[in-house]
């Protein structure tokens, strides 16, 4: 089991030079290469799924699957990796985003194959180990690892303005990695402090105690490295640009995966490892999600470049996942979950489409579309499909996700969560919009162009088939991720607690030190 | 003790090296002054482990003499190239690094 | 029997998963028969349900299925399941039957049509989100229903996309009925956090309990709770979207815009019949409400060009009266109404669809008339139709519906007098439109040739629902006329009966009954005065030009539309015509503040080797300069 785990991470990881090299035996060889190393570890993962309850034993405490090799003794550093319900969820979206991702590059790359399912495979395989470290040295080593590639893939097979774009991305992400890097440094040394040893281990800095300052500059900077990647409105403007150039199999993978690993951070470190601080923050957090909610959907309403239309309501919908992280209610959190994965399912349907349309009729511009349903009826079906996914239809699984948030979040901050829902009207008009200006209305382009192949026809109705599934049997996740969100609650309500009784105690031995000193 | 002298000496030579590379526009004499100067240190090196009577002064000079050895051999090469391709050997004229 | 339940939604959801994954496949005669036939299997399983469930009525009272839980995890439980009473069996009743019906009148109506297949997969869809809607044990199922019954309005309204007018009231129908959606969700949320339940029963049960009546929470969620229904039924001031919807085939206003969709809040309202007992005040604005729709829609039916928008009008109008009953506490009444309505208004619009698709798709009512001899069936059906929704008395289901309606305004503890009187001038005025309809389009002369009689599939649907029009009225007659009471009775055990105000006697219903009578009638005589061609009034209304302000005004329905492009529309367009962003801007700054900064600094990158190795020495100086201070 444990050996799964290490597989999981080196299968994309080892397939990746292979891809590369196989460019020269043949011009598919990279695909299915790419292809054949993500299925198996989709397989691979919804093995681990179904065995969960059986592998249990193995793993120690929360851990389903646990692995802890020494690396760097004398820092604290070892190459430990976790697998819990929220990773096993994301590791199977992303194994399964990145299936997508290749068919969707199948026809659309067609130079240096090889070298672009070399970028994928490692990007990917730093996704997953971002989802699996556990000791925040090797984790932040993951975080950049998937970096690289991702500006790789963005500045050589982008589209017109791919240099500026990549560089943003490269910029924003690199920035908000830095104020991270800073902090868990800043974490093992205090850990050093406290106990004489440093240590970059999860289960080591969950434990710290850290003073009430300290916790909060260090959750801030652990905040704004997770926002950035999110994203969340202020940093949420690289998005856009870095969506629009980066070549669909890529937009692909930075919608559907990167920005969940952004949540997972915020799921797994900055609310576990500073529960106190986060209690303080998360009115502010929260207001940011509807702030985000709100604006990105109001930008959305005015754009007339489909993807960047596609782009601002994936950022609108990030926010529910920032409400509901920080709402402090299991119920939300659920909710969070089931919000990474439908959005991850409905941006990646969306942006494959948007990129199909795009390379048949090589504009990204609404206005020169329209009247296109008698052209190309598939793509236009599944494209109204997923524009009532991200407008919350009930019965799909955004809407479950969105709805758990809101239900959830509702009792904590109930004004907050009646503006994040007229998020779902703006929702409303963008998706239609959408839909009215390239496939209804009179025809501007008359040229012949062919209408989605069979290949990505079925794989976005694929796609469509996991929406309706998780959105009419969401059990399937919920129950998966609930121990994990359910541990999650507890530790924040009992570090709330303590910090109660702490103060508490601490006036009274104030009062007996005060009483002690007066004489 | 002797140091003294060599170390004005090594003081002079140095400062005239450097008044021959700021003075000089051709590459060439430039790169004798340069020599001068590293020859200037190397002897500034001697004179400490004379002083001390350690040997790693001159230990110090083996070391600047082969790479003064080295410099010169690349330079040159820069040298020979940058006449071949621009025709002059003036330094100010050679300003291609202008931001 | 009863375990069948299950099967009623999921048959017109198989036609529409059959349709739309291999419509294209499918030859224009199968696609009729799946499109149809899931309906009306969907028909005939009510049927056998509705018997079994009747059979042991009322010694049992509902019927509780689930299929699986669809949520259940930390503390939430909701389950896809299925709740049968009283009411949601008159509301599935309605809803298969004219459903079929209309079904059955599509596959001619729409035969030449490109999109057959599609249209009929819309249709069907619509008609399993409907059913889902009010056969929903759960608030949030019935959210589910009520979303997907909008997105279905939206396709359907929109179906002949190439018209970008049509696309547009299509999204205005979807965004206006998305805010009352938006409040109905709040009031999802505010009602689980209260009580950690969304099942209907038990969420109302459990405020009761919880919620003295008038108290501000029972309040807000009642307000909540109507936003979402006047918008899904039109009503004031989420109306605007209902006149501009009949850019959809005919048989889709016949379906959603007049028979089921829209009476979803009427639905709602009844559904949540206890939360809205606690509170009182909300009950009121509804009856406030619907009386003020019923008369602006009223107005506005007398002075429309199109006979799609008059019967909009119309429909506006007539589901402003079941609001106005349930304001009163009369929830039976205003679901007899429903179960009247339905029958004759998609009477009326089927009637109207025939009349159109003689005429070439010809909609404006000047350009029509003299139908009468040429339409002989249309004629008729629509006769009935306008005799139904006028309340012609005693041979027509609308008489009996509104008279109830009506009598129990009048005797109602919570009416006021002047509401009646207002009811009773609309019931003047659903006179005068209904029968301005009939004599403009099937008297005088003849204006464009029709092409004569429709089928068999269109004039089939017409007969029965002229039939019913006239005859399901006769469930419930008041005490001064037979005193049949099956519906009350029937519905008696879903919702409360109506309260009266002591000392109304059967003495003062009659007199009420005439005076409704007597507007019911004066309102056709005045139609045949006004508007009966050869009359000169007729002749001088044909003359007078339309632009005068307050014709303009009332055809725009009291000018709502436009008070909402100024309020909304227009400040939400120019807040949208920017597609930069703003906050961009400030990392622009930062990306132009780090460029001039090196623009400034690469001026000591001057390439001059002899000028940096002056300024390395110079460099060295100082800094040992420094050191050795």
């Amino acid at each position: 089991m444990v050996m799964m785990l290490w597989l999981l991470i080196l299968i994309p990881l080892l397939a990746a030079p292979f891809a590369w090299l196989g460019q020269q035996w043949s011009r598919s060889a990279p695909r299915m290469i790419a292809l054949g190393a993500l299925s198996v570890d989709v397989l691979l993962a919804l093995f681990l799924w179904n065995h969960g309850d059986s592998v249990q034993a193995s793993g120690h405490g929360s851990w389903l699957v646990e692995s802890h090799i020494s690396w760097i003794p004398r820092w604290g550093i070892s190459l430990h990796l976790g697998l819990d319900g929220l990773s096993l969820i994301l590791i199977v979206l992303t194994a399964f985003i990145g299936v997508i991702a290749t068919i969707a590059s199948w026809t659309e790359i067609r130079s240096r194959v090889g070298l672009f399912h070399c970028n994928v495979l490692l990007a990917l395989g730093g996704v997953i180990g971002v989802f699996l470290a556990i000791d925040l040295f090797l984790f932040f080593f993951f975080w950049e690892l998937m970096l690289v590639p991702m500006y790789l893939l963005i500045v050589i097979w982008g589209h017109a303005q791919r240099r500026d774009a990549s560089f943003k991305f490269f910029l924003f992400t690199q920035a908000g990695s830095l104020v991270l890097l800073v902090a868990i440094v800043a974490l093992a040394l205090l850990h050093q402090q406290a106990t004489g040893r440093p240590s970059f281990d999860y289960a080591d800095l969950i434990g710290l105690t850290l003073t009430n300052e300290m916790a909060r500059w260090l959750m801030v900077a652990f905040l704004i490295g997770f926002l950035v990647k999110l994203p969340a409105p202020p940093f949420h403007t690289w998005l856009p640009d870095t969506y629009t150039e980066a070549p669909t199999g890529a937009t692909i993978i930075l919608a559907g995966i990167l920005a969940k690993t952004g949540a997972y951070g915020l799921l797994r470190f900055t609310i576990p490892l500073f529960p106190e601080a986060m209690s303080e923050i998360s009115p502010i957090v929260m207001g940011l999600g509807v702030v985000g909610i709100l604006y990105a959907a109001l930008l959305a309403c005015a754009q007339t470049d489909i993807k960047r239309l596609v782009a601002y309501s994936s950022i609108s919908h990030m926010g529910f996942i920032l409400i509901g992280a920080f709402a402090g209610t299991e119920l939300a959190l659920q909710g969070v979950v089931m919000q990474m994965v439908a959005h991850g399912l409905s941006t990646g349907g969306l942006f494959l489409l948007a990129g199909t349309l795009e390379e048949r009729y090589q504009t990204r511009e609404m206005g020169h579309m329209g009247g296109l349903w008698s052209v190309m009826p598939r793509l236009a079906t599944m494209t109204l499909f997923f524009a009532c996914a991200s407008l919350g239809l009930p019965g799909l699984a955004n809407f479950v996700g969105e709805f758990l948030v809101l239900f959830g979040s509702y009792a904590t901050q109930p004004f907050m969560i009646i503006l994040a829902s007229l998020g779902m009207v703006m929702a409303a008009i963008y998706s239609l919009g959408m839909m009215q200006r390239t496939f209804f209305g009179r025809q501007q382009d008359t040229r012949p162009v062919p209408d989605l192949s069979n290949v990505a026809f079925g794989t976005v109705l694929v796609i469509a088939v996991l929406q309706i599934w998780l959105g009419l049997y969401p059990r399937v996740v919920l129950t998966t991720a609930q121990p994990v969100m359910e541990q999650l609650v507890q530790a924040t309500v009992a570090s709330a607690n303590l910090i109660h009784s702490r103060s508490e105690s601490l006036l009274s031995s104030h009062i007996v030190t005060s009483q002690g000193t007066i004489p | 003790m002797l140091s003294t002298p060599a170390l004005v000496l090594a003081i002079v030579l140095f400062g005239l090296g450097l008044i021959g590379l700021l003075s000089r526009r051709n590459i060439l004499y430039m790169l004798l002054s340069l020599e001068i100067m590293l020859n200037a240190a190397a002897l500034a090196f001697i004179a400490g482990g004379a002083r001390w009577g350690q040997v790693d002064g001159e230990i110090m000079f083996l070391f600047i003499l082969t790479l003064a050895a080295a410099e010169v051999s690349v330079a040159l090469g820069i040298v020979l190239q940058l006449s071949h391709r621009f025709r002059t050997v003036d330094a100010d004229a050679l300003c291609e690094l202008r931001g | 029997m009863l375990k069948l339940l299950w099967l009623i939604p999921v048959l017109p959801l198989t036609g529409f998963l059959v349709l739309a994954l291999c419509g294209r496949r499918l030859s224009r005669h199968q696609i009729a028969w799946v499109g149809c036939g899931s309906v009306g299997a969907a028909a005939m399983t009510t049927a056998f349900v509705a018997a079994d469930f009747l059979g042991v009525f009322p010694d049992r009272e509902s019927y509780h299925q689930t299929l699986w839980n669809w949520i259940d995890t930390s503390g939430m439980t909701v389950g896809v399941s299925w709740y049968l009473d009283a009411l949601s069996l008159l509301m599935v009743v309605v809803i298969t039957g004219v459903g079929f019906l209309i079904h059955l009148y599509s596959t001619e109506y729409m035969a030449h049509d490109d999109g057959y297949a599609r249209f009929f997969a819309y249709m069907n869809l619509f008609v399993a989100a409907m059913l889902t809607l009010v056969l929903a044990d759960n608030l949030l199922l019935l959210y589910l229903g009520w979303e997907g019954v909008g997105l279905c309005s939206y396709l359907l309204i929109g179906f002949w996309y190439r018209e970008p007018e049509y696309g547009t009231a299509a999204q205005k129908a979807f965004i206006v009925t998305r805010i009352g959606d938006t409040a109905l969700a709040i009031g999802l949320f505010i009602l689980f956090t209260q009580f950690t339940s969304l099942s209907i029963q038990q969420v109302q049960s459990l405020a009761v309990e919880a919620w003295p009546v008038g108290s501000n929470l029972a309040m807000i969620v009642a307000v909540l709770f109507l936003i979402g229904a006047v918008g899904k039924s039109a009503q004031l001031p989420l109306q605007v979207w209902l006149p501009d919807a009949m850019a959809g085939p005919t048989p889709v206003s016949a379906l959603i815009h007049a028979a089921t969709m829209v009476t979803a809040g009427v639905y709602l309202i009844a559904r949540m019949h206890h939360l809205f007992a606690l509170a009182p005040m909300v009950q009121e604005v509804i009856a406030v409400l619907g009386l003020v729709t019923l008369l602006l829609a009223a107005t506005s039916a007398l002075v429309q060009h199109d006979i799609k928008r008059v019967l909009a009008y119309s429909t506006m109008s007539q589901i402003g009266y079941m609001f106005l009953a349930l304001g009163v506490g009369a929830w039976s009444a205003a679901l007899f109404h429903f179960l009247t309505h339905s029958c004759f208004k998609a009477l009326l619009f089927l009637a109207a669809g025939s009349v159109i698709h003689s005429l070439h798709h010809e909609q404006d009512i000047f350009k029509m008339g003299g139908l009468r001899r040429h339409l002989p069936w249309t004629f008729w059906t629509f006769l009935i139709g306008a005799a139904a929704m006028s309340g012609v008395p005693l041979i027509t289901s609308g008489f009996y519906s509104k008279d109830w309606i009506l009598w129990s305004v009048w005797s109602s503890p919570i009416s006021h007098r002047w509401i009646w009187f207002g009811a009773v001038f609309g019931a003047l005025l659903t006179g005068l439109y209904s029968f301005r309809l009939i004599f403009q389009v099937f008297f005088g002369e003849v204006r464009t040739q029709p092409t004569g009689e429709p089928g068999l599939a269109m004039r089939g649907p017409l007969v029965v629902l002229a039939f019913l029009a006239l005859t399901v009225g006769f469930l419930e007659m008041p005490h001064t006329l037979g005193n049949v009471t099956v519906f009350s009775h029937y519905l008696s055990h879903a919702l409360p009966t109506t309260e009266l105000l002591p000392g109304m006697d059967e003495s003062s219903e009659a007199r009420e009954q005439l005076a409704v009578t007597v507007a019911a009638l004066l309102g056709i005589g005045l139609a045949a005065l006004l508007f009966l061609p050869g009359s000169r009034p007729a002749s001088r209304l044909a003359d007078q030009s339309t632009d005068r302000p307050s014709m303009t005004f009332l055809q725009g329905g009291w000018g709502f539309d436009r008070l909402y492009d100024r309020l909304f529309v227009r400040p939400w367009f120019s807040l949208t015509r920017n597609p930069s962003d703003m906050l961009d801007r400030g990392y622009e700054w930062l990306a132009v503040c780090a460029e001039s900064c090196h623009g400034w600094m690469s001026h000591t990158q001057t390439g001059q080797v002899r000028w940096y190795a002056a300024t390395v020495a110079v460099g060295t100086l100082v800094l040992l300069g420094l050191f050795a201070m």
